[in-house]
């Protein structure tokens, strides 16, 4: 774990805004040299706080309407591997998100799909015959708002 | 809605694996000339097919070591149950997304503290403080195995 002061911060503010920002135009809108900015972006980069970069794809402009919320529990446990089931799951590329959750499901994972008759058919051929897959809840996204703790 | 072709999608494919390569790289990658790679590109963003870029920023590295997934249900019998909420929701510094849910939840909320007792306390004085909740359940993270915003192109 790293202390980030307000200059690190007022980076990560220009890089949440636009993470595609060289490291120049950072240090212009925060008043630092393009090199010393660079260092402090490396420094959160190395320190895991940026842990990685993405690509901002406008889904709906790509056909992909439906994003759906999948709680998924786990039949009989024991009986098969944990490895197993996420093996599996994580390979699915309609899966976007998957998280080992403590509470009433054990899994939680997101799905991008282009419609509902797409997504119908992603629980069925690959969700539902996932190794070791128990009760399952779906919520469909309708819409999502930022918080406040973006840092 | 613009046309995306194939050579969009496979350029699109590209970039998502590696957001960082730069548009010579991407052109090589693709079997383009730089010049067709750059304005095939461009004609995306200016299509606002490609938003952007984004940086995906870890809680854990910043001292945040719990991270609480919330599924709430609404009391719907107040008229705007959820404007309400979710407008007072994001005033709570620790709320990292609020989404509205079609389901057996109404919504989803990401809360993020630093042990299990910061947790408790925002638990108890803002989480439980909002407005016209009917249940709450909690699903606490222990490990996030894939988190990829990549759309099966």
């Amino acid at each position: 774990m790293i202390d980030l002061d307000d200059t690190d911060r007022a980076i990560l503010a220009c890089l949440l805004e636009d993470g595609g920002l060289s490291a120049r135009a950072i240090g212009d809108r925060t008043g630092l040299s393009q090199p010393s900015c660079w260092r402090r972006i490396r420094r959160m980069e190395d320190a895991g706080v940026i842990s990685g970069r993405s690509l901002k794809l406008n889904r709906q402009a790509l056909g992909f309407d439906v994003v759906v919320f999948l709680g998924v529990k786990l039949a009989g446990k024991g009986r098969v591997s944990l490895e197993d089931f996420e093996r599996a799951v994580c390979s699915i590329p309609e899966v976007q998100l998957v998280q080992h959750v403590l509470g009433i499901y054990d899994y939680r994972l997101k799905v991008v799909a282009r419609d509902l008759s797409d997504f119908e058919r992603i629980l069925r051929r690959r969700i539902m015959t996932l190794p070791g897959i128990g009760e399952v809840e779906s919520n469909v996204l309708l819409t999502e708002f930022e918080g406040r703790a973006q840092f | 809605m613009q046309e995306i072709t194939d050579l969009d999608r496979r350029l699109l494919r590209l970039l998502q694996n590696d957001p960082t390569l730069s548009t010579a790289a991407l052109a090589d990658a693709a079997g383009l000339s730089t010049a067709a790679c750059w304005r095939r590109l461009e004609r995306l963003e200016k299509g606002r097919v490609i938003e952007g870029r984004k940086i995906h920023i870890d809680p854990r590295a910043l001292g945040y070591e719990v991270e609480v997934f919330l599924r709430i249900t609404l009391d719907k019998t107040a008229g705007n149950a959820f404007d309400l909420f979710i407008a007072a929701a994001r005033e709570i510094p620790e709320v990292r997304l609020i989404q509205t849910l079609l389901g057996r939840v109404d919504i989803r909320m990401d809360v993020i503290a630093r042990d299990l007792a910061h947790y408790q306390e925002i638990y108890k004085e803002r989480i439980l403080a909002l407005p016209n909740i009917s249940d709450i359940e909690a699903l606490m993270l222990v490990s996030e195995l894939k988190n990829s915003e990549s759309l099966p192109l």
